[in-house]
């Protein structure tokens, strides 16, 4: 489908730091944002002062915003952004300081996330989640998101023929994945029988469909290919990128997810077909959403998700390797960093600088965003394709 | 399907008595119009004035317009179940305590898409369900899905338990068992399957009509209870404040005076002092009591009853002092309901219109017999209600309050009813 939007041509995806997870910190959200810059700066072997664009995603920075974190990290960016998008915040994330590096308003950006995880963090940030979650989900069972994503995996179960067992393939694959991050939350191997066994949290979602509350932060810089180079910084080149928000409202439960609505444009923006894609990296906060990503995205079509995880491996090695570092599923959700873990790896993949295995001769990279369960479904989604430089 | 609710064992004494636990009570105050509506036992979603959208979760403007012109408006609650789950884990402590805990996700007939507590004998999706709405423990509004048509012991579903001050098992307190309408109460209630009925009575040595008959009921006791006298409310609680789980404060005087028909205030005094004052000195002694008990196993603390009156609302000046009284009575219920709310006991209001008694003998009908207001409030504690109007005169009143309170007032003023 022709596009009339611009392309991201020239922009350079650099620098993937993570400040390694813990499952609880005593530390505040300023800490873990503070280390993520701080890595960003180290690795790219520039000054604090050349970071001109600053790109902030954290649930536990209040009563502070983005513009309160310059004031506390010593940063004088004359490009700010705040992004309360939850997963799909670093994909949005890079696609707008694309524009702002494309535009001339900012030379390096850095797009950043970390949050803080105390032991009752997650339970008090629930009940005044969004106005929707305290008047309409909080009241009744005040389960989380467990209870809207049980309703919708029940439902996807029960229109497309979706198993437990399939749902299993992708935990079990991406627990696989996770055994070279040294920083992930789940150590152990997991077999499907263990996953099939696991206790049951919210009836069909038993306890590896979950993802487990932890502190952490993740980064990248954004910046001008001429710029990475003249730093001497591996970098992936920003191919095409969408966002999408509060998409089919009218579908009664949630079957399929914005990024349906904008992937021709993706596909056709980058030039290339889902069958070109050495590697993907979808948001996993359950694996219902990451089989979903793999018809919405196009790699299969609507209902065939089932049918496509038993016929594909997904393992860094795998006939089409997804959430090669573990994905939250299996290193842990860490707040906003949540939203950014897929797009680190990638970029950690293409610039050949994995933590674990390496994905073989890897050169084309998706990675798709989804965030913020205000209500009944997720509202944010969105994607980008990244090339190997 | 949930099995019958049985006779609970009695408590065993060396075990500690549970503490009180509240679901999530907080709501922006946009979605209070669904507990306002649910206080009354109504249905209740904003529909759009202007291009007719029935939407939920409350918003301020219409998702489909924009129009701010957004009318809580009753509904029927057709809805087709989308998808359920049942919770094993929940975040807070009132629903840990109740877990296995049934959910639902509906679509109403109407469009909107609603999360829902799901009764157990709700098939599986899609089946039909009837929507509707309940006050949770922590007094909010909060929709439940029915099933479309009624099932054997439906209302002894855990869920709806949770949401009910059903006098079956319990042990309740009359305050007044000497009049028509106390007396009717208490039929009701042993009627309802109350464990044990307290009936208090003033000055025991004068003979009241029915009073025998209702002494001879198994579940019925007669105690001594005279609400003018902090001490004799004192002595009652020191007896049994601990062992009851509903109050039904029914005890009332009423004479027919406005001011100037009548010199002095005695009158008014002693309408005060049962209506209003009485109120207190049995909410003192009673209501802590009630609220250490609000966990107390299946049949625990649940509820206090008032009986007020549709005077309350509007003063009706052919019953002037009498309005005062129960408009003084009706503030103080208010105040009551805020200090039960933490321990999740309800204070219901019933405000009739005319009672078919010697004192609204000069009024015309239709008034309401005794034994429909004993019915009224036995339904009221099995739905959980907050506010009730029996009888056609209440409910014409109410509907004249609620359009406009001045209007009445003239109309009533003018010598109108």
């Amino acid at each position: 489908m022709a596009t009339s939007r611009a392309g991201y041509d020239g922009v350079a995806v650099a620098v993937p730091v993570t400040v390694p997870y813990e499952r609880y910190s005593t530390r505040g959200a300023h800490w873990f944002v503070g280390q993520v810059v701080a890595e960003l700066v180290r690795s790219a072997g520039i000054r604090k002062d050349d970071i001109d664009g600053l790109c902030v995603s954290s649930f536990s920075l209040a009563p502070d915003t983005a513009v309160g974190v310059t004031q506390h990290l010593g940063l004088a960016p004359r490009w700010l952004d705040q992004l309360p998008l939850g997963g799909a915040s670093g994909v949005v994330a890079v696609r707008r300081a694309a524009r702002a590096v494309q535009s001339g308003d900012a030379d390096v950006v850095a797009c950043v996330s970390g949050d803080t995880n105390a032991v009752d963090s997650f339970r008090t940030m629930l009940g005044s989640f969004s106005v929707f979650a305290r008047d309409a989900t909080y009241p009744y069972g005040s389960g989380g998101p467990n209870a809207m994503f049980a309703f919708i995996t029940a439902n996807y179960m029960r229109a497309y023929g979706a198993r437990r067992e399939d749902f299993g393939r992708i935990c079990v694959a991406q627990r696989a994945n996770s055994l070279g991050t040294p920083h992930a939350m789940m150590k152990k191997p997991l077999t499907l029988e263990q996953y099939l066994a696991a206790r049951v949290v919210a009836d069909p979602i038993h306890l590896f469909d979950c993802v487990m509350p932890c502190a952490g932060g993740e980064g990248v810089l954004v910046m001008s290919e001429a710029r990475a180079r003249d730093l001497g910084l591996p970098f992936a080149r920003l191919l095409a990128a969408t966002e999408r928000h509060n998409a089919y409202a009218q579908d009664p439960i949630m079957e399929r997810g914005g990024w349906a609505v904008d992937r021709d444009e993706l596909w056709g923006q980058a030039g290339v077909r889902p069958d070109d894609i050495d590697l993907v990296q979808f948001y996993d906060d359950y694996p219902v959403i990451v089989m979903m990503q793999y018809e919405d995205l196009g790699f299969c079509a609507k209902g065939e998700g089932p049918a496509f995880v038993r016929s594909h491996t997904l393992t860094h090695d795998g006939t089409l390797p997804t959430n090669t570092s573990g994905g939250q599923l299996s290193v842990g959700q860490a707040g906003a960093a949540g939203g950014y873990i897929g797009l680190v790896e990638a970029v950690r993949q293409l610039t050949d600088q994995p933590l674990g295995p390496a994905v073989p001769g890897a050169k084309l990279g998706l990675v798709s965003g989804f965030g913020m369960v205000t209500y009944d479904r997720c509202l944010c989604t969105g994607a980008l394709i990244l090339a190997r430089s | 399907m949930n099995p019958p609710f049985e006779r609970p064992p009695r408590k065993n004494p060396v075990l500690r008595t549970r503490q009180p636990t509240l679901p999530p009570g907080g709501r922006s105050r946009v979605a209070l119009g669904l507990t306002a509506a649910a206080a009354h036992g109504r249905f209740e979603l904003q529909e759009c004035a202007a291009c007719a959208a029935v939407q939920y979760p409350p918003r301020e403007v219409c998702h489909r317009c924009l129009s701010p012109d957004l009318k809580w408006t009753p509904q029927g609650g057709a809805a087709t179940l989308l998808s359920e789950t049942t919770l094993h884990h929940s975040n807070d402590l009132f629903f840990r305590e109740r877990l296995p805990w049934r959910l639902g996700l509906v679509q109403l007939d109407s469009g909107p898409t609603l999360m829902v507590h799901l009764l157990g004998a709700v098939g599986a999706a899609s089946s039909r369900v009837k929507v509707g709405v309940r006050l949770d423990r922590a007094g909010q509004a909060v929709l439940i899905g029915w099933p479309e048509t009624e099932t054997e012991d439906m209302s002894d579903d855990p869920v709806l338990r949770e949401m009910s001050a059903d006098p079956r098992f319990r042990r309740v307190l009359v305050t007044d068992g000497k009049t028509e309408v106390g007396q009717a109460m208490v039929r009701a209630l042993v009627a309802a399957g109350a464990d044990l009925v307290w009936v208090g009575h003033a000055e025991p040595w004068k003979q009241v009509p029915g009073l025998d008959a209702l002494s001879a009921l198994a579940p019925v006791t007669l105690v001594p209870l005279d609400l003018t006298s902090g001490s004799s409310v004192s002595e009652l609680a020191g007896e049994i404040a601990g062992k009851v789980d509903i109050v039904v404060n029914n005890a009332e005087v009423h004479r027919t005076f406005g001011i100037a028909a009548r010199r002095g205030t005695d009158v008014a005094r002693a309408e005060m002092d049962i209506n209003y004052f009485g109120l207190l000195r049995l909410a003192q002694e009673f209501a802590p009591a009630l609220k250490g008990r609000g966990a107390d196993g299946a049949t625990g603390a649940v509820a206090w009853v008032n009986l007020l009156s549709i005077y309350a609302l509007t003063n009706f000046p052919a019953h002037g002092t009498y309005s005062a009284s129960k408009a003084a009575a009706l503030s103080l219920a208010q105040c009551l309901r805020a200090e039960m709310r933490p321990a999740g006991i309800r204070v219901i209001n019933l405000f009739p219109g005319p009672i078919e008694d010697d004192w609204n003998q000069l009024l015309p009908p239709p008034k309401v017999s005794p034994a429909a207001l004993a019915a009224a409030m036995v339904q009221a504690l099995k739905d959980g209600l907050e506010d009730v109007y029996p009888g056609d005169v209440a409910q014409e009143w109410r509907q004249r309050w609620r359009e406009d309170p001045k209007v009445l007032e003239r109309e009533l003023a003018g010598g109108g009813s």
